[in-house]
């Protein structure tokens, strides 16, 4: 906001002409087309993320009004839904326009500015249909399902939502559950994954699960056990392809180097992580480090072409070591590709 | 074969409903007394019905008679009643006087009921009223609630473990007599234009209590709903368990801010005492069980009742809508008012923004 401010002092000649904005703001079709139809949820989102956006309305008096106007506008009415309560929420709880307008909002400057993260392979996501997309799991906290969601929602051609699975710890714990849940975010249980796919979405995992975001900065990308591959089943069960999803920065963020234990069981969480930073530094340490960050959806595995029993723990085993295999390996490829860890 | 059966189902002749004084089975009654397909229905409750289920009852055969005692199996046999609606499940211990007549009504009276139903031959068709409640409420349950899904720890508070203990006899009941077709209705909580209970008392709050960090998914089913699908599962053949709620959900604070509501968020163990005082003060009749609905929400899935009963309930948030418009509630400010402010706002905004503008160009003037 601040960045735009000058730059409208520094145009104001411009707002004397109407119809040179008109032009530009109608040139612009992010911005043009964006306002005028009808739906201001996405569009708002969108625009604001957008760097050439801001461009135009810096350019002219008139047409930043319209747009300002315009959010105002979008702002209240986004308000007057929240106040009265009369917005929809699916039978999990999941909050699309909460969603949209508020996380993706948080999360983008840190996808696009502070992490950089640059994805690859969307297209082995459908754009339409379920799809169960299997992640590494780094970063002392789950930052690397919430990139991933808000890739899905921002470069997915298709804007998809990424209903991730949460440990049950997530949703016994207040703030966090409900929060959850709003986003998307389901219990990590057969049944919801099962509905989830069932209903065509996109269903996000992270089998590793705290063994893979709490181990020690020592033992990064270095894939952790897979559970008991219940996701391999969900997938068999509901005949949808699992999309390897290699994550690369995520671990560098938070680098752990230990874990209080008697204040994690104080706290009742799984570990008290300390970092180079954390605690020391305080709120100051719970800045993550602005690693470069590499997202890739690999080649999906035709689950439907498979001719495996999803109540076999030996094909549903070889299956999930499968996954972690391409995972592992598209890890060290892209960690080369990365070079630099900033 | 589910068709097939139904088909060769016969309608019942003389049918037995427990629980009449109380309004929802003095309407199931009423309704199926006015069927003329059915010769006699027989009302039975422990207390006089008053008021508007006494007004619904002329045409049903009232007998006065506590079902927890063994008198009530002469009842049956005597009437040769060929289906019984047990709906005499109550769900709070105020109107049972007690939390403790309000199991002997629940348990012993299911029991004996029960018991009662299985020496008389001529009963073919068992409906039994249960709820969601059986599912319990916690973070490690699933986010939908299907007909299988097991109970993970015995929830806590009287109804919910009332209703677990109901199942159980059920079951035993079903092994005995395996040729009667028993139905076991898990009703959502109720709510409708004319629905008293302490969900619908506690939205009635002019400040309504939630618990802080939770925003739990809750669904209802409308009375009315609740009311139709009971007498087609008494007239039709529908063996098994059903979940009986409206599809949907409403988020706690989402249906308080739809009544026109102030949610006032407390950390869990400050509403434990709030909740207790209520209900020690008789404002609100609170259990845990329904302190544990109000933190972790509880959602079930429809599809068997609507495949099985060819019916739609209304959905969870057209069914509190109609709760809201019968009670007189909504928003605190109406439509209009909203749109008022919205203008002010928006004119407001827009005054600022120019503001701005104005005061960011006199400044870019500036050499």
């Amino acid at each position: 906001m601040t960045a735009d401010e000058p730059a409208v002092g520094d145009d104001g000649t411009a707002a004397k002409d109407p119809s040179a904005n008109a032009g530009r703001a109608d040139g612009d079709p992010r911005v043009g087309a964006g306002r005028a139809d009808g739906d201001p949820r996405v569009d708002a989102g969108r625009a604001d993320g957008d760097p050439r956006a801001d461009a135009a309305e810096a350019s002219g008096g008139t047409a930043e009004a319209d747009v300002w106007e315009r959010r105002i506008a979008d702002g209240l009415a986004f308000l007057r839904r929240r106040v009265t309560g009369d917005y929809p929420v699916d039978d999990f709880g999941f909050d699309p326009e909460l969603t949209e307008q508020l996380l993706a909002r948080v999360l983008r400057p840190l996808y696009r500015s502070w992490f950089r993260v640059e994805v690859s392979g969307l297209d082995h996501v459908p754009a339409d249909g379920a799809a169960l997309l299997v992640g590494n799991h780094s970063g002392t906290i789950a930052m690397d399902s919430l990139m991933l969601q808000l890739a899905l929602l921002d470069d997915h051609p298709a804007h998809r939502h990424l209903r991730l699975l949460g440990a049950d710890f997530i949703f016994r714990t207040p703030m966090l559950g409900e929060f959850a849940r709003k986003s998307g975010a389901t219990l990590a249980c057969n049944p919801d994954a099962e509905r989830l796919l069932s209903d065509g979405e996109i269903v996000g995992v992270f089998p590793e699960g705290f063994k893979g975001i709490g181990k020690r900065f020592t033992d990064r990308y270095k894939l952790q056990r897979f559970g008991r591959g219940g996701f391999v089943a969900a997938a068999l069960r509901t005949k949808v392809p699992i999309v390897p999803v290699s994550i690369v920065g995520a671990e560098e963020i938070y680098p752990l180097i230990g874990d209080i234990k008697p204040l994690a069981r104080l706290l009742g969480i799984p570990y008290f992580p300390v970092t180079p930073f954390f605690p020391w530094l305080g709120p100051l340490g719970a800045v993550p480090l602005p690693s470069k960050w590499l997202i890739e959806c690999g080649e999906p595995i035709d689950t439907s072409a498979l001719d495996a029993d999803p109540d076999d723990p030996a094909a549903v085993f070889g299956l999930a070591d499968q996954v972690r295999e391409t995972i592992q390996q598209t890890l060290h490829r892209l960690l080369l590709r990365r070079g630099s860890t900033f | 074969m589910v068709l097939g059966a139904r088909m060769h189902a016969v309608a019942p002749r003389v049918v037995l409903v427990t629980g009449v004084s109380r309004y929802f089975a003095a309407q199931v009654a009423a309704r199926l007394a006015a069927d003329p397909r059915i010769d006699r229905v027989v009302g039975v409750d422990e207390t006089e019905p008053t008021g508007v289920a006494a007004s619904l009852l002329p045409a049903v055969d009232y007998r006065r008679a506590d079902i927890s005692s063994p008198g009530i199996a002469r009842l049956v046999t005597d009437a040769a009643v060929d289906t019984v609606l047990h709906l005499a499940v109550v769900a709070g211990p105020t109107g049972a006087g007690g939390r403790d007549a309000m199991k002997e009504l629940n348990v012993i009276g299911t029991l004996q009921l029960l018991a009662a139903c299985q020496h008389a031959p001529t009963v073919r068709r068992l409906v039994v009223r249960s709820s969601t409640a059986a599912y319990g409420a916690s973070p490690r349950d699933p986010a939908i609630f299907t007909e299988q899904t097991a109970l993970r720890a015995m929830p806590r508070g009287g109804y919910a473990k009332d209703v677990v203990e109901i199942e159980g006899y059920v079951r035993g009941f079903r092994r005995r007599r395996p040729d009667t077709a028993v139905t076991v209705l898990r009703f959502a909580p109720f709510v409708g234009s004319r629905a008293d209970t302490t969900l619908t008392r506690y939205f009635s709050l002019p400040v309504v209590p939630t618990v802080l960090g939770h925003d739990p998914r809750i669904q209802f089913v409308h009375a009315d709903d609740a009311v139709e699908v009971t007498c087609r599962a008494a007239r039709e053949e529908h063996p098994g368990d059903f979940n009986v709620a409206g599809p949907g959900v409403l988020l706690l604070s989402q249906a308080v801010r739809r009544a026109g509501r102030v949610p006032w968020p407390m950390p869990d163990p400050a509403m434990t005492t709030v909740a207790q005082l209520a209900r020690r003060s008789g404002l609100v009749d609170f259990s845990l069980d329904q302190l544990d609905f109000l933190v972790h929400g509880r959602v079930v899935d429809v599809r068997r009742l609507i495949d099985d009963f060819g019916y739609s309930p209304r959905s969870t948030p057209e069914a509190f809508d109609d709760f809201i418009a019968g009670h007189g509630m909504g928003a605190p400010v109406d439509a209009g008012g909203l749109d008022e402010a919205e203008r002010l706002l928006r004119a407001g905004g827009r005054a600022v923004l120019s503001g701005l503008r104005s005061m960011l160009a006199a400044k870019g003037d500036r050499p």
